[in-house]
């Protein structure tokens, strides 16, 4: 029996403006350990929106939601954070990555903030994952002299850095050329088969989605298979 | 626990726009530089001004004025004790300018825990004779040593040394008016006759500027020995004592007081000099308004400059809040910014402040009103700087307080989403 990392339960989200409108219905679904999990769907089926707020960044939603078995229900906003930065690893469509630093400050920061390790053990990591990536020789740049593809690669080395229990994606491949989007991918491939890192990564790439163990597809804010 | 992150972060942002927090640091730097030279220069001339006469007013004087006895005979007389008595035609008595038992009051003012220092006097009033010409005059009877002390005395001598009215016998120091009537210069003998119609030749040892022109063409010094001669009253023979006080406000009920104790007239300075005070009061409320007024102004700019960066830096936030950073992190981001500017550009000014003072300190200042003073006073009170580095801080302080507060409440969600 897998450990189950993440699960919701009815979870139902409203937008309230313009009109009252429903983009999550009860979704109701659950990620083990190690698995590799893509969410697809139609632009506006809702499947950013359940992402952000599995993500705990999004808290206004009715329903349950347990991360590595600890409800989020009723957690302050600074105890949200602490788990987003502690269990939680992202990668976004655009990089988002903070140009006044180095490509290794930017690894290395939300280790910096969790203060698991010194300083120096950070850096190492950091290094490390870098390393695991294929691009430590970027390590001293600033983050916008790389090019798309290896910014994307900088991004999910700051996601591994606190060795989350999941990496989420918001489309991490979106803004990426054919060449790139493989080697993103391959990255998410090794992670889960060499180090059993659970993925769960929004796309609507259709060959990207097909290559991972389990696909969610949404429409219209519901799961229609799983 | 994360402070160094933090302050890492937070100076990484500020160098990132290192010109715009230049500039918001000199508007803090300048607002500072102006607040000190102000208010340096404002209380120096404030103390100029009321060191011209503060400093040579008692802070009480005891006296006897020339007024009607208030004992008058028929009201001691048991016959008509129980009437209301209205006498008609009294004269006022100017046989008691003498103050009685001088001795005894001075030992028993001496022993006032409140009192600095006590200095005798006698004025006698007096013509210098000239030819033909008499002017009239005042010869003030002094204790040159305690004068010096408590009054600054030395300090108005311009010619002469003010200690040969000690050492030399029946010497006189004229004022400079007086003495340019009198042609008189160093060495001269003057003829002074008191108003009972006795003259005495005295010797002209120095010559007196006080500031104010008016007084120095009445006004001259004597020892208290050479005025008593002068009059032909005995040793003991005082008009006036003057007392100056550890604590310039207690003297309105010091000097109530001593007139009950001594029996005598006794005069506060608050009363003899009321519009001094608020003179300086005024001027130093002037200099502090404009000078918190450049700093919230600063202030202001500093607000802006921040609001910018928050804008600007929107995805930097979101980005830190979702990976892991609390709204409370990005607040002290912030805030660390707004007083990292603040700390710089107030100590900067500090700096600039007490230069600019030194300048305006070198700055020749020459007035025959102000003997003494060859440049433009400044005050260094160590408060104005202590004030102006507080302020300064406490000004960005909440001018980086609502920008950080917008920045802590940034939805990192409506960020990501809106690419």
């Amino acid at each position: 029996m897998k450990k189950t990392v993440l699960q919701s339960k009815g979870i139902n989200k409203y937008f309230k403006d313009p009109v009252l409108s429903q983009v999550l219905k009860d979704i109701h679904f659950s990620v083990d350990q190690g698995e590799f999990v893509a969410v697809t769907g139609k632009s506006g089926c809702g499947k950013s929106t359940l992402l952000y707020i599995l993500s705990t960044m999004d808290t206004d939603y009715e329903g349950d939601l347990w991360i590595d078995g600890d409800p989020m229900r009723g957690k302050t906003e600074s105890e949200l954070a602490r788990i987003r930065n502690e269990k939680i690893g992202f990668v976004f469509q655009f990089h988002y990555l903070l140009t006044e630093f180095s490509v290794l400050k930017n690894v290395m920061l939300p280790g910096l903030k969790l203060k698991k390790f010194s300083e120096a053990e950070i850096e190492h990591r950091a290094m490390e994952r870098l390393k695991t990536l294929g691009i430590e020789a970027l390590a001293l740049k600033k983050a916008n002299q790389l090019s798309g593809g290896e910014k994307q690669r900088v991004a999910i080395a700051r996601a591994l850095i606190n060795d989350p229990i999941i990496i989420m994606g918001d489309e991490p491949t979106g803004n990426l050329d054919k060449k790139n989007s493989d080697i993103v991918f391959d990255i998410f491939k090794q992670l889960c088969e060499e180090f059993k890192q659970t993925l769960l990564i929004v796309t609507h790439d259709q060959s990207f989605a097909e290559n991972t163990h389990r696909i969610i597809e949404m429409e219209d804010g519901r799961i229609i298979s799983n | 626990m994360n402070l160094k992150l933090i302050a890492d972060i937070a100076k990484s942002l500020l160098l990132a726009r290192w010109r715009q927090s230049l500039v918001a640091a000199i508007g803090v730097t300048f607002s500072i530089t102006m607040f000190i030279a102000l208010l340096g220069f404002m209380n120096g001339l404030n103390d100029l001004l009321d060191g011209l006469v503060l400093n040579r007013t008692a802070h009480v004087r005891l006296f006897n004025e020339i007024k009607p006895n208030p004992h008058q005979p028929i009201n001691l007389s048991s016959e008509f004790k129980g009437g209301h008595n209205f006498i008609q035609s009294i004269k006022s008595s100017g046989s008691r300018l003498e103050i009685y038992n001088s001795a005894a009051i001075i030992k028993a003012v001496k022993a006032d825990p409140r009192v600095l220092g006590i200095a005798p006097k006698i004025t006698a009033p007096v013509l210098y004779n000239a030819g033909t010409i008499d002017i009239t005059g005042v010869v003030n009877g002094i204790d040159v040593m305690v004068e010096s002390a408590l009054f600054f005395f030395k300090d108005y001598v311009r010619e002469g040394d003010p200690l040969d009215l000690k050492n030399v016998s029946n010497s006189i120091i004229l004022g400079k008016g007086v003495a340019e009537k009198l042609l008189a210069e160093i060495g001269d003998v003057v003829q002074v006759t008191t108003s009972k119609g006795d003259r005495l030749p005295l010797k002209v040892v120095g010559i007196f500027q006080s500031g104010i022109a008016d007084y120095d063409k009445v006004q001259s010094y004597a020892s208290i020995a050479t005025t008593q001669k002068l009059l032909g009253k005995p040793n003991n023979y005082i008009t006036d004592i003057q007392i100056k006080l550890k604590d310039l406000q207690q003297a309105p009920a010091v000097a109530k007081e001593y007139a009950q104790l001594f029996q005598t007239d006794a005069e506060d300075i608050q009363t003899a000099n009321s519009q001094f005070e608020t003179g300086s009061f005024v001027r130093t409320l002037i200099s502090y308004a404009v000078g918190i007024v450049l700093l919230i102004v600063a202030g202001f700019g500093i607000y802006n400059i921040l609001n910018m960066m928050i804008y600007e830096k929107m995805d930097t936030i979101a980005i830190l809040k979702a990976t892991g950073f609390s709204g409370s992190d990005v607040r002290k981001i912030f805030l660390g910014i707004a007083l990292t500017i603040g700390l710089l550009g107030g100590l900067l000014g500090l700096l600039f402040g007490f230069s600019l003072s030194l300048i305006i300190d070198q700055i020749p200042f020459n007035t025959a009103a102000l003997p003494t003073i060859k440049t433009y006073p400044v005050n260094y009170n160590p408060k104005f700087y202590i004030i102006g580095i507080v302020f300064s801080l406490v000004t960005t302080y909440f001018a980086g307080f609502f920008p950080a507060r917008k920045a802590s409440k940034v939805d990192p969600v409506i960020i990501i989403r809106g690419k």
